[in-house]
Protein backbone atom coordinates (compact mmCIF):
# COMPACT_ATOMS: atom_id res chain seq x y z
CA UNK A 1 0.00 0.00 0.00
CA UNK A 2 2.80 2.06 0.89
CA UNK A 3 4.48 1.46 -2.52
CA UNK A 4 1.46 2.55 -3.96
CA UNK A 5 0.98 5.52 -2.28
CA UNK A 6 4.44 6.42 -3.54
CA UNK A 7 3.88 5.52 -6.78
CA UNK A 8 0.75 8.08 -7.71
CA UNK A 9 3.33 10.72 -5.42
CA UNK A 10 5.50 10.20 -8.19
CA UNK A 11 2.64 10.31 -10.97
CA UNK A 12 1.66 13.68 -9.41
CA UNK A 13 5.28 14.97 -9.49
CA UNK A 14 5.80 13.47 -13.04
CA UNK A 15 2.61 15.23 -14.12
CA UNK A 16 4.87 18.40 -13.40
CA UNK A 17 7.47 17.28 -15.42
CA UNK A 18 5.73 16.73 -18.07
CA UNK A 19 3.72 20.02 -18.32
CA UNK A 20 7.61 21.41 -18.47
CA UNK A 21 8.87 19.07 -20.88
CA UNK A 22 6.02 20.01 -23.57
CA UNK A 23 7.70 23.49 -23.36
CA UNK A 24 10.77 21.82 -24.44
CA UNK A 25 10.12 19.36 -26.54
CA UNK A 26 7.83 21.54 -28.50
CA UNK A 27 10.24 24.68 -29.18
CA UNK A 28 12.63 21.73 -30.01
CA UNK A 29 10.60 20.00 -32.24
CA UNK A 30 9.76 23.07 -34.42
CA UNK A 31 12.51 25.78 -33.55
CA UNK A 32 15.19 23.00 -33.79
CA UNK A 33 16.30 24.88 -30.56
CA UNK A 34 16.94 23.81 -26.76
CA UNK A 35 15.42 26.90 -24.65
CA UNK A 36 17.08 26.67 -21.76
CA UNK A 37 15.25 29.84 -20.43
CA UNK A 38 11.92 27.74 -20.05
CA UNK A 39 12.90 26.90 -16.61
CA UNK A 40 12.90 30.63 -15.95
CA UNK A 41 10.05 31.66 -16.98
CA UNK A 42 8.24 29.26 -14.96
CA UNK A 43 9.95 31.30 -11.99
CA UNK A 44 8.40 34.41 -13.36
CA UNK A 45 5.01 32.48 -13.92
CA UNK A 46 5.64 31.46 -10.01
CA UNK A 47 5.99 35.16 -9.06
CA UNK A 48 3.18 36.49 -10.79
CA UNK A 49 1.05 34.31 -9.81
CA UNK A 50 2.17 34.93 -6.14
CA UNK A 51 1.79 38.78 -5.97
CA UNK A 52 -1.83 38.27 -7.90
CA UNK A 53 -2.99 36.16 -4.85
CA UNK A 54 -1.16 37.67 -2.03
CA UNK A 55 -0.70 41.21 -2.70
CA UNK A 56 -3.38 41.86 -5.13
CA UNK A 57 -5.83 39.33 -3.50
CA UNK A 58 -7.31 38.06 -7.26
CA UNK A 59 -8.96 34.53 -6.54
CA UNK A 60 -7.25 31.33 -7.37
CA UNK A 61 -8.40 30.85 -11.50
CA UNK A 62 -7.96 34.37 -12.73
CA UNK A 63 -4.33 34.64 -10.71
CA UNK A 64 -3.35 31.37 -12.57
CA UNK A 65 -4.65 32.91 -15.99
CA UNK A 66 -2.86 35.71 -15.09
CA UNK A 67 0.45 34.09 -14.75
CA UNK A 68 -0.79 32.74 -18.52
CA UNK A 69 -1.18 35.47 -19.98
CA UNK A 70 2.36 36.95 -18.77
CA UNK A 71 4.76 33.68 -19.02
CA UNK A 72 3.08 33.66 -22.33
CA UNK A 73 3.67 37.57 -23.53
CA UNK A 74 7.36 36.98 -22.00
CA UNK A 75 8.37 33.49 -24.20
CA UNK A 76 6.76 35.35 -27.63
CA UNK A 77 9.23 38.34 -26.15
CA UNK A 78 12.10 36.76 -25.55
CA UNK A 79 11.55 34.41 -28.78
CA UNK A 80 11.35 38.03 -31.16
CA UNK A 81 14.25 40.03 -29.35
CA UNK A 82 16.59 36.99 -28.18
CA UNK A 83 16.35 33.92 -30.94
CA UNK A 84 14.67 35.48 -33.66
CA UNK A 85 17.88 37.33 -34.69
CA UNK A 86 19.46 33.99 -34.35
CA UNK A 87 17.32 32.37 -37.02
CA UNK A 88 20.61 31.97 -39.49
CA UNK A 89 23.16 31.53 -36.60
CA UNK A 90 24.65 28.20 -35.65
CA UNK A 91 22.71 26.10 -33.13
CA UNK A 92 25.55 27.29 -30.29
CA UNK A 93 25.30 30.62 -31.21
CA UNK A 94 21.83 29.89 -29.84
CA UNK A 95 22.07 27.85 -27.26
CA UNK A 96 24.15 30.19 -25.36
CA UNK A 97 22.14 32.83 -26.13
CA UNK A 98 19.68 30.90 -24.17
CA UNK A 99 21.82 30.31 -21.26
CA UNK A 100 21.97 34.14 -20.97
CA UNK A 101 18.46 35.01 -21.24
CA UNK A 102 18.20 32.24 -18.43
CA UNK A 103 20.59 34.21 -16.24
CA UNK A 104 19.09 37.30 -17.26
CA UNK A 105 16.48 36.37 -15.75
CA UNK A 106 17.39 34.88 -12.92
CA UNK A 107 18.91 38.03 -12.09
CA UNK A 108 16.29 40.59 -12.99
CA UNK A 109 13.99 38.64 -10.58
CA UNK A 110 16.69 38.87 -8.03
CA UNK A 111 16.90 42.60 -8.33
CA UNK A 112 13.26 42.82 -8.49
CA UNK A 113 11.79 40.72 -6.25
CA UNK A 114 15.14 40.27 -3.89
CA UNK A 115 16.60 36.45 -3.14
CA UNK A 116 14.75 36.26 -0.23
CA UNK A 117 12.84 33.80 -0.19
CA UNK A 118 8.29 34.16 -0.35
CA UNK A 119 5.98 31.82 0.88
CA UNK A 120 3.49 30.45 -1.93
CA UNK A 121 0.28 30.34 -0.25
CA UNK A 122 -1.78 27.23 0.32
CA UNK A 123 -4.22 27.22 -3.12
CA UNK A 124 -5.84 23.54 -2.79
CA UNK A 125 -7.47 22.14 0.10
CA UNK A 126 -4.46 19.75 1.86
CA UNK A 127 -7.12 16.61 1.96
CA UNK A 128 -7.08 13.28 1.13
CA UNK A 129 -8.83 10.99 -0.78
CA UNK A 130 -9.20 7.52 1.32
CA UNK A 131 -9.79 4.41 0.13
CA UNK A 132 -8.73 0.54 1.35
CA UNK A 133 -5.98 2.51 3.34
CA UNK A 134 -4.77 4.54 0.72
CA UNK A 135 -4.63 8.01 0.58
CA UNK A 136 -3.84 10.59 -1.97
CA UNK A 137 -4.02 14.30 -1.75
CA UNK A 138 -6.46 16.41 -3.82
CA UNK A 139 -3.36 18.55 -4.69
CA UNK A 140 -1.56 15.59 -6.56
CA UNK A 141 -5.27 14.38 -7.72
CA UNK A 142 -5.57 17.80 -9.28
CA UNK A 143 -1.85 17.87 -10.68
CA UNK A 144 -2.09 14.28 -12.11
CA UNK A 145 -5.70 15.37 -13.67
CA UNK A 146 -4.08 19.09 -15.00
CA UNK A 147 -1.60 17.32 -16.98
CA UNK A 148 -3.88 14.94 -18.69
CA UNK A 149 -6.30 17.46 -19.64
CA UNK A 150 -2.88 19.37 -21.26
CA UNK A 151 -2.14 16.51 -22.94
CA UNK A 152 -5.24 15.61 -24.43
CA UNK A 153 -5.97 19.37 -25.37
CA UNK A 154 -2.61 19.73 -26.98
CA UNK A 155 -2.32 16.27 -28.93
CA UNK A 156 -6.39 17.78 -30.16
CA UNK A 157 -4.65 20.83 -31.07
CA UNK A 158 -1.72 19.53 -33.03
CA UNK A 159 -3.54 16.74 -34.67
CA UNK A 160 -6.85 18.16 -35.45
CA UNK A 161 -6.37 22.22 -36.18
CA UNK A 162 -5.16 23.70 -39.23
CA UNK A 163 -2.67 25.31 -36.85
CA UNK A 164 -1.37 22.22 -35.42
CA UNK A 165 -1.20 20.48 -39.12
CA UNK A 166 1.34 23.71 -40.18
CA UNK A 167 3.17 23.06 -36.82
CA UNK A 168 3.98 19.38 -37.93
CA UNK A 169 4.65 20.89 -41.59
CA UNK A 170 7.02 23.22 -40.35
CA UNK A 171 8.91 20.85 -37.60
CA UNK A 172 9.57 18.52 -40.71
CA UNK A 173 10.28 21.15 -43.19
CA UNK A 174 10.53 24.61 -42.81
CA UNK A 175 11.36 25.70 -47.16
CA UNK A 176 8.97 23.27 -48.12
CA UNK A 177 5.95 25.21 -45.29
CA UNK A 178 6.77 28.33 -47.11
CA UNK A 179 6.24 26.83 -50.22
CA UNK A 180 2.61 26.21 -49.27
CA UNK A 181 2.12 29.77 -47.45
CA UNK A 182 2.98 29.14 -44.29
CA UNK A 183 4.64 31.89 -42.04
CA UNK A 184 7.09 30.20 -40.69
CA UNK A 185 8.19 33.04 -38.00
CA UNK A 186 4.40 32.91 -36.75
CA UNK A 187 4.13 29.28 -36.10
CA UNK A 188 7.58 29.63 -33.79
CA UNK A 189 5.97 32.55 -32.22
CA UNK A 190 3.01 30.41 -31.58
CA UNK A 191 4.88 27.46 -30.24
CA UNK A 192 6.48 29.69 -27.48
CA UNK A 193 3.08 31.14 -26.61
CA UNK A 194 1.89 27.81 -25.89
CA UNK A 195 5.19 26.75 -24.46
CA UNK A 196 5.07 29.62 -22.13
CA UNK A 197 1.78 29.33 -21.12
CA UNK A 198 1.95 25.67 -20.01
CA UNK A 199 4.88 26.94 -18.32
CA UNK A 200 3.01 29.56 -15.82
CA UNK A 201 0.48 26.11 -15.41
CA UNK A 202 3.42 24.19 -14.20
CA UNK A 203 4.96 26.64 -11.94
CA UNK A 204 1.27 27.19 -9.78
CA UNK A 205 1.15 23.07 -9.40
CA UNK A 206 4.93 22.98 -8.32
CA UNK A 207 4.62 26.02 -5.99
CA UNK A 208 1.62 24.44 -4.90
CA UNK A 209 3.79 20.96 -3.79
CA UNK A 210 6.74 23.29 -2.53
CA UNK A 211 5.72 26.31 -1.57
CA UNK A 212 8.98 28.45 -1.49
CA UNK A 213 9.10 31.10 -4.32
CA UNK A 214 12.72 32.15 -5.01
CA UNK A 215 14.83 33.52 -8.45
CA UNK A 216 16.05 30.28 -8.72
CA UNK A 217 12.93 28.27 -8.33
CA UNK A 218 12.81 27.31 -11.96
CA UNK A 219 16.55 26.09 -12.31
CA UNK A 220 15.98 22.27 -11.01
CA UNK A 221 12.94 21.65 -12.64
CA UNK A 222 13.74 22.96 -15.35
CA UNK A 223 16.61 20.78 -16.09
CA UNK A 224 14.54 17.84 -14.95
CA UNK A 225 12.01 18.44 -17.31
CA UNK A 226 14.24 19.11 -19.97
CA UNK A 227 15.67 15.12 -19.11
CA UNK A 228 12.49 13.88 -19.29
CA UNK A 229 11.82 15.48 -22.64
CA UNK A 230 15.19 13.88 -23.62
CA UNK A 231 14.72 10.42 -21.79
CA UNK A 232 10.94 10.20 -23.89
CA UNK A 233 12.89 11.56 -26.97
CA UNK A 234 12.77 15.27 -27.82
CA UNK A 235 10.66 16.33 -30.40
CA UNK A 236 8.00 14.28 -29.45
CA UNK A 237 4.45 15.19 -27.45
CA UNK A 238 3.84 11.86 -25.89
CA UNK A 239 7.46 11.39 -25.41
CA UNK A 240 7.36 14.21 -23.31
CA UNK A 241 4.64 12.63 -20.90
CA UNK A 242 6.17 9.62 -20.84
CA UNK A 243 9.09 11.18 -19.71
CA UNK A 244 8.58 13.34 -17.60
CA UNK A 245 5.94 10.32 -15.74
CA UNK A 246 8.63 7.91 -15.42
CA UNK A 247 11.06 10.92 -13.99
CA UNK A 248 8.66 11.55 -11.26
CA UNK A 249 8.23 8.21 -10.25
CA UNK A 250 12.04 6.83 -10.43
CA UNK A 251 12.86 10.42 -8.34
CA UNK A 252 9.53 9.49 -5.66
CA UNK A 253 10.64 5.94 -5.78
CA UNK A 254 14.51 6.42 -5.05
CA UNK A 255 13.59 9.06 -2.59
CA UNK A 256 11.31 6.21 -0.84
CA UNK A 257 13.44 3.22 -0.86
CA UNK A 258 17.19 4.00 -1.51
CA UNK A 259 17.67 7.13 -0.48
CA UNK A 260 16.63 10.78 -0.28
CA UNK A 261 20.32 12.17 -1.52
CA UNK A 262 20.92 9.83 -3.90
CA UNK A 263 17.64 10.24 -5.44
CA UNK A 264 19.05 12.94 -8.11
CA UNK A 265 22.21 10.57 -9.06
CA UNK A 266 19.57 7.86 -9.71
CA UNK A 267 17.62 9.72 -12.24
CA UNK A 268 20.37 11.15 -14.56
CA UNK A 269 21.99 7.78 -14.23
CA UNK A 270 19.14 5.90 -15.63
CA UNK A 271 18.76 8.86 -18.52
CA UNK A 272 22.52 7.83 -19.51
CA UNK A 273 21.78 4.29 -19.57
CA UNK A 274 18.36 4.84 -21.75
CA UNK A 275 20.57 6.82 -23.88
CA UNK A 276 23.12 4.22 -24.19
CA UNK A 277 20.83 1.71 -25.32
CA UNK A 278 18.37 4.19 -27.11
CA UNK A 279 20.40 7.40 -28.15
CA UNK A 280 16.85 8.85 -29.80
CA UNK A 281 14.92 8.58 -26.42
CA UNK A 282 11.94 6.25 -26.07
CA UNK A 283 9.51 7.55 -28.23
CA UNK A 284 11.89 10.02 -30.55
CA UNK A 285 12.16 9.09 -33.91
CA UNK A 286 15.70 8.87 -36.13
CA UNK A 287 16.92 12.12 -36.53
CA UNK A 288 18.44 12.95 -40.06
CA UNK A 289 20.76 15.03 -40.33
CA UNK A 290 20.26 17.29 -43.59
CA UNK A 291 22.64 19.11 -45.65
CA UNK B 1 3.90 36.89 -66.44
CA UNK B 2 7.10 35.78 -64.74
CA UNK B 3 9.63 38.24 -65.99
CA UNK B 4 13.38 37.51 -64.47
CA UNK B 5 15.59 40.38 -64.74
CA UNK B 6 19.54 40.70 -64.07
CA UNK B 7 18.84 38.20 -61.20
CA UNK B 8 22.24 37.68 -58.94
CA UNK B 9 22.40 35.43 -56.25
CA UNK B 10 25.50 35.04 -53.88
CA UNK B 11 26.17 32.46 -51.22
CA UNK B 12 28.65 34.39 -48.91
CA UNK B 13 31.39 35.34 -51.48
CA UNK B 14 30.74 33.36 -54.31
CA UNK B 15 28.17 34.53 -57.05
CA UNK B 16 25.89 31.57 -57.64
CA UNK B 17 23.89 33.27 -60.16
CA UNK B 18 25.33 36.19 -62.31
CA UNK B 19 22.85 37.93 -63.43
CA UNK B 20 20.31 36.20 -65.41
CA UNK B 21 17.32 37.57 -67.08
CA UNK B 22 14.87 35.25 -69.25
CA UNK B 23 10.64 35.05 -69.04
CA UNK B 24 7.24 32.75 -69.27
CA UNK B 25 4.52 33.90 -70.81
CA UNK B 26 1.43 32.80 -70.09
CA UNK B 27 0.05 29.75 -71.08
CA UNK B 28 3.87 28.57 -72.11
CA UNK B 29 5.83 25.71 -71.03
CA UNK B 30 9.29 27.07 -70.72
CA UNK B 31 12.24 25.17 -69.59
CA UNK B 32 15.55 26.07 -68.16
CA UNK B 33 18.34 23.26 -68.82
CA UNK B 34 21.89 23.18 -67.62
CA UNK B 35 24.24 20.64 -65.60
CA UNK B 36 24.64 19.84 -61.92
CA UNK B 37 25.49 23.14 -60.61
CA UNK B 38 24.72 25.34 -63.38
CA UNK B 39 22.12 27.05 -61.08
CA UNK B 40 19.11 26.04 -61.55
CA UNK B 41 17.77 25.24 -58.12
CA UNK B 42 19.04 28.71 -56.97
CA UNK B 43 16.89 30.34 -59.52
CA UNK B 44 14.22 28.61 -58.79
CA UNK B 45 14.53 29.10 -54.85
CA UNK B 46 15.13 33.04 -55.51
CA UNK B 47 11.87 33.22 -57.38
CA UNK B 48 9.72 31.77 -54.53
CA UNK B 49 11.81 33.36 -51.67
CA UNK B 50 13.64 30.77 -50.51
CA UNK B 51 16.54 32.68 -51.10
CA UNK B 52 17.65 36.28 -50.84
CA UNK B 53 18.82 38.00 -54.44
CA UNK B 54 21.65 40.24 -54.18
CA UNK B 55 20.47 42.18 -57.51
CA UNK B 56 17.77 41.92 -59.72
CA UNK B 57 14.07 41.82 -60.06
CA UNK B 58 11.38 39.02 -60.06
CA UNK B 59 8.23 40.30 -61.23
CA UNK B 60 4.81 38.04 -61.48
CA UNK B 61 1.94 39.83 -63.05
CA UNK B 62 3.78 43.21 -62.28
CA UNK B 63 4.25 42.16 -58.52
CA UNK B 64 7.96 42.43 -57.35
CA UNK B 65 8.76 39.01 -55.40
CA UNK B 66 12.20 40.04 -54.42
CA UNK B 67 9.83 42.39 -51.77
CA UNK B 68 7.21 40.15 -50.10
CA UNK B 69 7.89 37.61 -47.98
CA UNK B 70 8.08 34.11 -49.34
CA UNK B 71 4.93 32.69 -48.08
CA UNK B 72 3.13 35.40 -49.20
CA UNK B 73 4.05 34.66 -52.80
CA UNK B 74 2.20 31.01 -53.32
CA UNK B 75 -0.98 33.50 -52.15
CA UNK B 76 -0.12 35.52 -56.03
CA UNK B 77 -0.16 31.95 -57.81
CA UNK B 78 2.57 30.65 -57.92
CA UNK B 79 3.57 27.22 -56.94
CA UNK B 80 6.86 25.19 -56.19
CA UNK B 81 7.66 21.49 -56.52
CA UNK B 82 10.51 21.52 -55.20
CA UNK B 83 13.72 19.52 -55.54
CA UNK B 84 14.05 16.21 -54.00
CA UNK B 85 10.05 16.32 -53.78
CA UNK B 86 10.37 17.38 -49.96
CA UNK B 87 6.41 15.87 -49.29
CA UNK B 88 6.01 16.01 -45.39
CA UNK B 89 6.76 12.23 -44.78
CA UNK B 90 5.40 11.81 -41.49
CA UNK B 91 2.10 13.57 -42.67
CA UNK B 92 -0.52 11.31 -44.49
CA UNK B 93 -1.22 11.72 -48.48
CA UNK B 94 -4.37 13.28 -48.01
CA UNK B 95 -3.11 15.72 -45.05
CA UNK B 96 -0.36 17.01 -47.72
CA UNK B 97 -2.22 18.03 -50.24
CA UNK B 98 -4.51 19.64 -47.40
CA UNK B 99 -1.68 21.74 -46.29
CA UNK B 100 -1.25 22.67 -50.13
CA UNK B 101 -4.42 24.28 -49.85
CA UNK B 102 -3.23 25.95 -46.56
CA UNK B 103 -3.91 29.73 -48.13
CA UNK B 104 -7.06 28.96 -49.48
CA UNK B 105 -10.45 29.44 -47.81
CA UNK B 106 -12.95 27.66 -49.98
CA UNK B 107 -13.40 24.63 -47.92
CA UNK B 108 -15.71 22.85 -50.63
CA UNK B 109 -13.60 23.58 -53.27
CA UNK B 110 -10.80 22.42 -52.15
CA UNK B 111 -12.23 18.40 -51.28
CA UNK B 112 -13.12 18.93 -54.67
CA UNK B 113 -9.60 19.61 -55.73
CA UNK B 114 -8.27 16.86 -54.04
CA UNK B 115 -10.98 14.80 -55.63
CA UNK B 116 -9.02 15.93 -59.04
CA UNK B 117 -5.60 15.34 -57.57
CA UNK B 118 -7.04 12.08 -57.61
CA UNK B 119 -8.30 11.13 -60.62
CA UNK B 120 -4.99 12.77 -62.20
CA UNK B 121 -2.46 10.90 -60.05
CA UNK B 122 -5.11 6.92 -59.47
CA UNK B 123 -2.31 5.81 -57.11
CA UNK B 124 -2.35 8.84 -54.62
CA UNK B 125 -6.26 8.24 -54.61
CA UNK B 126 -5.30 4.18 -53.53
CA UNK B 127 -2.83 5.54 -50.89
CA UNK B 128 -4.39 8.49 -49.49
CA UNK B 129 -4.05 7.35 -45.48
CA UNK B 130 -0.79 6.78 -45.41
CA UNK B 131 1.96 8.53 -44.38
CA UNK B 132 3.75 10.11 -47.05
CA UNK B 133 7.22 8.83 -46.34
CA UNK B 134 6.19 5.49 -46.62
CA UNK B 135 5.18 5.95 -50.61
CA UNK B 136 7.83 5.50 -53.56
CA UNK B 137 10.14 7.83 -55.17
CA UNK B 138 7.67 8.33 -58.22
CA UNK B 139 4.52 8.43 -55.85
CA UNK B 140 6.68 10.87 -53.60
CA UNK B 141 7.19 13.08 -57.06
CA UNK B 142 3.44 12.95 -57.93
CA UNK B 143 2.35 14.01 -54.68
CA UNK B 144 4.37 16.82 -54.40
CA UNK B 145 3.00 18.10 -57.68
CA UNK B 146 -0.56 17.25 -56.40
CA UNK B 147 0.09 19.68 -53.79
CA UNK B 148 1.33 22.20 -55.42
CA UNK B 149 -1.15 22.30 -57.86
CA UNK B 150 -4.21 22.17 -54.81
CA UNK B 151 -2.59 26.34 -54.07
CA UNK B 152 -4.55 26.76 -57.90
CA UNK B 153 -1.42 28.11 -59.03
CA UNK B 154 -1.34 30.48 -62.28
CA UNK B 155 2.29 29.28 -62.63
CA UNK B 156 3.68 26.18 -61.80
CA UNK B 157 7.70 25.48 -61.36
CA UNK B 158 9.15 22.34 -61.04
CA UNK B 159 12.53 21.29 -60.53
CA UNK B 160 14.04 18.10 -61.39
CA UNK B 161 10.76 16.20 -61.08
CA UNK B 162 12.80 13.06 -63.30
CA UNK B 163 14.86 13.05 -60.82
CA UNK B 164 15.96 9.12 -59.43
CA UNK B 165 12.69 7.80 -61.37
CA UNK B 166 12.50 4.90 -63.47
CA UNK B 167 12.24 5.83 -67.87
CA UNK B 168 8.85 4.85 -67.55
CA UNK B 169 7.39 6.65 -64.55
CA UNK B 170 9.42 9.89 -66.49
CA UNK B 171 7.03 9.67 -69.39
CA UNK B 172 4.16 9.53 -67.23
CA UNK B 173 5.13 12.61 -65.18
CA UNK B 174 6.06 14.73 -68.35
CA UNK B 175 2.78 13.89 -70.27
CA UNK B 176 0.80 14.64 -66.69
CA UNK B 177 2.98 18.45 -67.09
CA UNK B 178 1.73 18.44 -70.22
CA UNK B 179 -1.83 17.64 -69.38
CA UNK B 180 -1.70 20.27 -66.46
CA UNK B 181 -0.38 22.93 -69.42
CA UNK B 182 -2.95 22.04 -71.81
CA UNK B 183 -5.29 22.88 -68.77
CA UNK B 184 -4.19 26.64 -68.38
CA UNK B 185 -1.21 26.68 -65.41
CA UNK B 186 1.82 27.90 -67.57
CA UNK B 187 4.88 25.67 -66.50
CA UNK B 188 8.15 27.04 -65.56
CA UNK B 189 10.38 23.44 -65.73
CA UNK B 190 14.15 22.62 -64.79
CA UNK B 191 15.75 19.63 -65.32
CA UNK B 192 18.64 17.91 -66.03
CA UNK B 193 16.92 15.57 -68.52
CA UNK B 194 17.22 17.63 -71.26
CA UNK B 195 16.25 16.10 -74.21
CA UNK B 196 12.43 15.14 -72.27
CA UNK B 197 12.06 18.99 -70.91
CA UNK B 198 13.31 20.16 -74.76
CA UNK B 199 10.51 17.71 -76.30
CA UNK B 200 7.34 19.44 -74.62
CA UNK B 201 8.58 22.92 -73.91
CA UNK B 202 7.69 26.00 -76.18
CA UNK B 203 10.93 27.85 -75.33
CA UNK B 204 14.00 27.05 -73.33
CA UNK B 205 16.91 28.58 -71.54
CA UNK B 206 20.20 26.97 -71.27
CA UNK B 207 22.27 27.46 -67.72
CA UNK B 208 26.02 27.49 -67.55
CA UNK B 209 27.72 28.35 -64.42
CA UNK B 210 24.78 31.10 -63.00
CA UNK B 211 24.81 32.54 -66.76
CA UNK B 212 22.32 32.09 -69.35
CA UNK B 213 23.84 31.01 -72.57
CA UNK B 214 21.50 29.71 -74.80
CA UNK B 215 18.06 30.79 -75.46
CA UNK B 216 15.44 29.42 -78.16
CA UNK B 217 12.47 27.61 -78.34
CA UNK B 218 12.34 23.93 -77.39
CA UNK B 219 12.71 22.14 -80.87
CA UNK B 220 15.51 24.33 -81.88
CA UNK B 221 17.67 24.57 -78.86
CA UNK B 222 17.40 20.56 -79.42
CA UNK B 223 18.16 20.31 -83.20
CA UNK B 224 21.87 23.04 -82.16
CA UNK B 225 24.55 21.45 -81.64
CA UNK B 226 26.10 23.07 -78.61
CA UNK B 227 22.96 21.75 -76.88
CA UNK B 228 23.53 18.12 -78.96
CA UNK B 229 26.90 17.96 -77.37
CA UNK B 230 26.65 19.53 -74.28
CA UNK B 231 23.43 18.43 -73.19
CA UNK B 232 22.25 15.74 -75.29
CA UNK B 233 24.63 13.13 -75.91
CA UNK B 234 25.76 13.95 -79.45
Amino acid sequence: MRFLSNFVNGLGLGSVYAIIALGYTMVYGIAKMLNFAHGDVIMVGAYVAFFALTRFHVPLIPGILAAVICCTVLGVVIERLAYKPLRQASSLSVLITAIGVSYFLQNSAQLLWSASPKMFPSIISTGALEFGGLSISYLTLITIATCLVVMVCLTLFINKTKTGSAMRACSEDKGAATLMGINVNKIISITFAIGSGLAAIASVLLCANYPTVTPTLGSMPGIKAFTAAVFGGIGSIPGALLGGLLLGIIEILSKAYISTNLSDVIVFGVLIVILLVKPTGLLGKNIREKV
Amino acid sequence: MLKVENLKVRYGMIEAIKGISFEVRDGEIVTLIGANGAGKTTTMHAISGLIKTAEGTISLDGTELTKIPPHKIVGLGLAQVPEGRRVFAQQTVEENLILGAYLRRDQGEIAKDIQDVYQTFPRLGERRTQAAGTLSGGEQQMLAMGRALMAKPSILLLDEPSMGLSPLLVSEIFQIIEEINKKGTTILLVEQNAKRALSIANRAYVLETGRITLEGTGEGLARDERVRKAYLGG
